[in-house]
């Protein structure tokens, strides 16, 4: 059996090895980037089928990211969507014959996190200034100084682990029930593997949003929420 | 059959390493879906609130189960002593 910690290399370009997880995460990205790119380009008042689901995505994950941050969604938006349709793509990508989803590899799943480790200190400057973002390190003491900064390590890693372990161990339970029982029978699993794939996106873009909250500090000004009535 | 020391340490610790990290998990998952239950029958109109925590938390507890698998796998295809 092969271990999950090595790659499967395709074609060489130059020196630069190309791994299966770089073809299928560029394949994924193009389709996003394309699907992206059609479906905004003639935006009507009155929405057409494809629109009314992109506006009703929009509007969930934005109603999302007021109740975690309690803030105006709009500077955040974009990097949140991304990383909750990539990974929730990624994950599913196991579904076509003969593709194993990028984010069973370890590198994708670092790459994506150190980019939410990125943002969380962007935003936290933008958001508090450079003076007060440096100042939440700080708090509630001087002595909780150590813990602040090894806490941005670990949940990074975490973050990492907890999409690679969760996505890596189903492809591989499959693996071994496909090698022992034959072929129908890891269908059920491959169905399970359906919800914690969608699982783990949600959990992933949802820790990227309470990490960047946290960084950004809550505005002043109330945010205007969609249902008042709440 | 021969068999280096290392390997047969390494098989059976990343064996025992899943069998008592499942262990924590499964605990903690049966509780919180006890109390989720629980708070279900107390008050249905919450049940959709309740079950997408619910499905956080379970996934949040889970963690820790697929923490001692890498281990496991770790030690299996990746052992620094092999």
């Amino acid at each position: 059996m092969q271990s999950p910690l090595e790659h499967v290399t395709l074609f060489h370009i130059g020196p630069v090895p190309i791994a299966e997880p770089v073809v299928v995460t560029w394949l994924i990205m193009a389709g996003l980037g394309a699907f992206a790119f059609l479906a905004t380009r003639k935006l009507s008042i009155l929405p057409s089928k494809t629109q009314t689901v992109l506006e009703l995505f929009v509007t969930v994950l934005d109603d999302q990211i007021r109740d975690t941050m309690r803030r105006d969604p709009a500077p955040f938006r974009p990097l949140i969507g991304t990383l909750l349709l990539f990974v929730l793509i990624a994950n599913w990508s196991s579904l076509i014959p003969g593709i194993e989803p990028p984010t069973a590899h370890i590198e994708t799943d670092a790459a994506l996190a150190v980019w939410v480790f990125v943002a969380t200190i962007v935003f936290g400057i933008s958001g508090r200034g450079l003076k007060g973002y440096l100042e939440t390190f700080v708090e509630p003491s001087w002595v909780m100084m150590p813990l602040n900064l090894i806490e941005q390590i670990t949940r990074t890693f975490s973050l990492i682990i907890r999409l690679f372990g969760n996505v890596m161990s189903g492809v591989f339970v499959v693996g071994i029930v496909l090698s022992l029982a034959g072929l129908f029978v890891p269908i059920p699993l491959m169905a399970l593997e359906l919800l914690t794939g969608a699982v783990q996106a949600y959990i992933f873009a949802i820790l990227a949003t309470v990490f960047i909250g946290a960084a950004a500090g809550e505005s002043e000004e109330i945010p205007l929420t969609a249902k008042e009535s709440d | 059959m021969e068999g280096n020391l290392v390997e047969i340490v390494s098989v059976f610790s990343a064996a025992l390493a899943v069998s008592f990290g499942a262990i924590g998990p499964a605990l903690g998952e049966g509780r919180a879906v006890a109390a989720a239950m629980d708070a279900i029958a107390r008050q249905p109109e919450a049940a959709g609130t309740l079950s997408r925590t619910l499905f956080v938390g379970l996934a949040m507890i889970e963690t820790m189960a697929i923490y001692t698998l890498v281990i496991a796998l770790l030690v299996l295809f990746a052992n620094p002593f092999v």
